[in-house]
């Protein structure tokens, strides 16, 4: 059996009286495609703000390559090796598609004030692998002819494929996207589902949101369900989709 | 435009135009002081304090984009230190070459005091907490004469010394190789120097790891956060460095002026400092230098002309020179804005990237 790159145990997480997470436990192993799927409100998202940081859980712990990651520390998360993507693309706007993955870099290079003022060997040395590493990066994801371009001025299929390669700057051992196919249409689709299994195929284990089931089914080597903040299946596409709870919390049950 | 698509292109161009640039910035005083009077010179001279002053804002304001009301507080902290410990005050006379970079310091740090609590501001807020710190340090500088008296409160500290350089100092006519630089002059260089040093020091930094991460926070702040940024330290450091370019305008004004007072450290001098910023260009540092010359000379070139215009025209002055030129200043401000809301000199990152992309696509 594959390692096991991150365990979720008995996360919650509530607002008030809503219980947006309620004791949500799951695994993924190191080097699989792994969907979080579920109608809109179950807390697919709030699963993504608990584990990258930008929300402290209220129980439960997420272990993540065999060490507990720390609550509410957004960057340490980073560090650790967990990039994301946002399901509204928040990408730096006014910044080119060059700086914005060179901005990804940050947490993986060390050049302070003096080494930026000094301009000394390390720092140019830095400097030059940053652009190198964004450089390639954008060819990866397809946005290179659009490096010098504002963010805000690249098409809507762009800054999705621009934001995954700023998160892949990171160096992520996990790289979890927030529903990343969200309003593609089937080419720009086809082509995300051709980027993700590169992704995959180069070493990074991937996270998934979506809506799109084909997508989902077709890419994902497991699917966990979530509905109103419970986990209520885990298993292979095949098995989920025929799963009657799965069924059940998207069609609605039967008339009492 | 041309010109300057022009300097872009031709290494030899630049080349020159920064010669040009360097000769007219040598000349300038002597140009200035000549043709229109000691007045000017001195115009001139402060004109440079408050580049210094745009530009230590602009980091704040304009690449990590955290609103700074109270900034005028780091140069009173720079010049109130420079007064204490080079004047009759307290009988001390330590050299420049430690009170600056001490005052540099100093300001930093105040500039991390006051970023501390305000991390989780934005916007409005922060402006409001900023502002807020303004008043509370001019108003301490104003009371801090009893029960001890520090700041001499409200009559505030005169006889500063000088600004030196080794042996000589600057308030008296320098004599060099048979040249005599007269005063004025000599402070000219002196703050032309720190200025493009200061000018240097932004660039610099705009263009690095550090740049780009103020940038970032400054356009999302949580996709920063996702991206591995200490938010955090990296907002503080912004306070920092802006504060301390602050404290150090604020030292040579003291020296400069000889004399402080709680007085010229109002929420009106923050807003003029802020005023350079935004409307030369926010971000954009030549916009931001620019925005600084415009605003220190502005006022007074009103100033001057209001009432030989009156004169003119209407046979008598009509208006007292002293509120019209207020008037025309804030008329001035509401025009750039309203014809250029990004600022005299914003960014050209657009103009310059929208060609590279064309280019790109005619050899494609």
């Amino acid at each position: 059996m594959r390692e096991r790159l991150l365990e979720a145990k008995g996360v919650a997480k509530h607002f008030g009286g809503v219980k947006a997470l309620c004791d949500v436990s799951l695994s993924i192993q190191q080097g699989e495609i792994y969907g979080l799927i579920g109608p809109n409100g179950a807390g697919k998202t709030t699963f993504f703000n608990v584990l990258t940081g930008l929300y402290h859980p209220d129980g439960g712990e997420l272990i993540f390559a065999g060490e507990r990651l720390e609550a509410s520390a957004p960057h340490k998360v980073a560090q650790r090796g967990i990039a994301r993507t946002f399901q509204n693309i928040r990408l730096f706007a006014n910044m080119s598609a060059m700086e914005n993955v060179m901005v990804g870099r940050h947490v993986r290079t060390h050049a302070g004030v003096i080494g930026a003022v000094l301009h000394n060997r390390a720092t140019c040395a830095e400097e030059a692998a940053i652009r190198a590493r964004a450089e390639a990066l954008l060819h990866y994801v397809g946005v290179a002819d659009r490096a010098n371009e504002l963010a805000k001025n690249l098409s809507y299929g762009d800054q999705r494929r621009l934001e995954i390669a700023r998160a892949l700057a990171t160096d992520p051992k996990l790289l979890a996207l927030d529903e990343p196919a969200a309003g593609m249409n089937g080419t720009e689709t086809a082509q995300l589902r051709v980027l993700i299994e590169g992704i995959r195929k180069d070493g990074v284990t991937v996270l998934l949101i979506e809506h799109d089931v084909k997508l989902v089914m077709g890419l994902c080597d497991r699917v966990a369900v979530l509905d109103y903040g419970a986990k209520i299946c885990e298993d292979v596409p095949g098995v989920v989709q025929k799963d009657p709870r799965v069924i059940e919390a998207y069609l609605g049950g039967a008339v009492a | 435009m041309s010109l300057i698509e022009n300097l872009r292109h031709s290494r030899r161009a630049a080349i020159v135009a920064t010669l040009l640039l360097g000769v007219l910035l040598a000349v300038l005083p002597f140009l200035v002081g000549s043709g229109l009077g000691n007045s000017w010179l001195r115009i001139l001279d402060f004109a440079l304090i408050y580049i210094m002053l745009a530009l230590g804002l602009n980091i704040v304001v304009g690449f990590a984009g955290l609103l700074d009301l109270g900034y005028i507080a780091f140069y009173a902290v720079g010049a109130y230190l420079y007064a204490l410990l080079a004047s009759p005050h307290f009988g001390l006379h330590l050299p420049v070459w430690l009170i600056i970079p001490a005052g540099a310091a100093l300001s930093g740090l105040f500039g991390v005091l006051l970023g501390a609590p305000t991390l989780r501001l934005r916007g409005d807020y922060l402006a409001i907490v900023t502002l807020g710190f303004g008043e509370i340090v001019r108003i301490f500088l104003n009371n801090l004469n009893a029960p001890v008296n520090i700041t001499n409160g409200p009559q505030g500290i005169s006889g500063i010394d000088p600004l030196r350089l080794g042996a000589v100092s600057l308030a008296k006519p320098i004599d060099l190789l048979g040249l005599t630089i007269p005063s004025l002059h000599a402070y000219y260089y002196l703050f032309l120097g720190l200025a493009l040093l200061i000018v240097f020091i932004t660039i610099r930094l705009e263009n690095s790891r550090i740049g780009r991460a103020w940038v970032a926070i400054r356009e999302d702040e949580i996709a920063a956060k996702a991206c591995g940024i200490n938010t955090r330290n990296i907002k503080l450091l912004a306070f920092a460095m802006g504060a301390s370019f602050g404290g150090v305008a604020g030292g040579l004004f003291a020296g400069f002026q000889a004399f402080v007072s709680p007085e010229s450290f109002s929420l009106m001098e923050s807003v003029m400092v802020l005023c350079m910023v935004v409307l030369g260009g926010m971000g954009n540092i030549p916009g931001v230098i620019l925005g600084g010359v415009l605003l220190t000379i502005l006022p007074e070139v009103f100033r001057h002309s209001a009432g030989p215009v009156q004169q003119a025209l209407f046979g008598r002055v009509l208006l007292d020179p002293e509120a019209l030129r207020m008037l025309l200043f804030g008329l001035a401000l509401i025009v750039v804005m309203l014809y250029r809301p990004a600022g005299i000199w914003p960014s050209t990152t657009r103009r310059r990237e929208f060609k590279g992309d064309a280019s790109a696509r005619a050899t494609a």
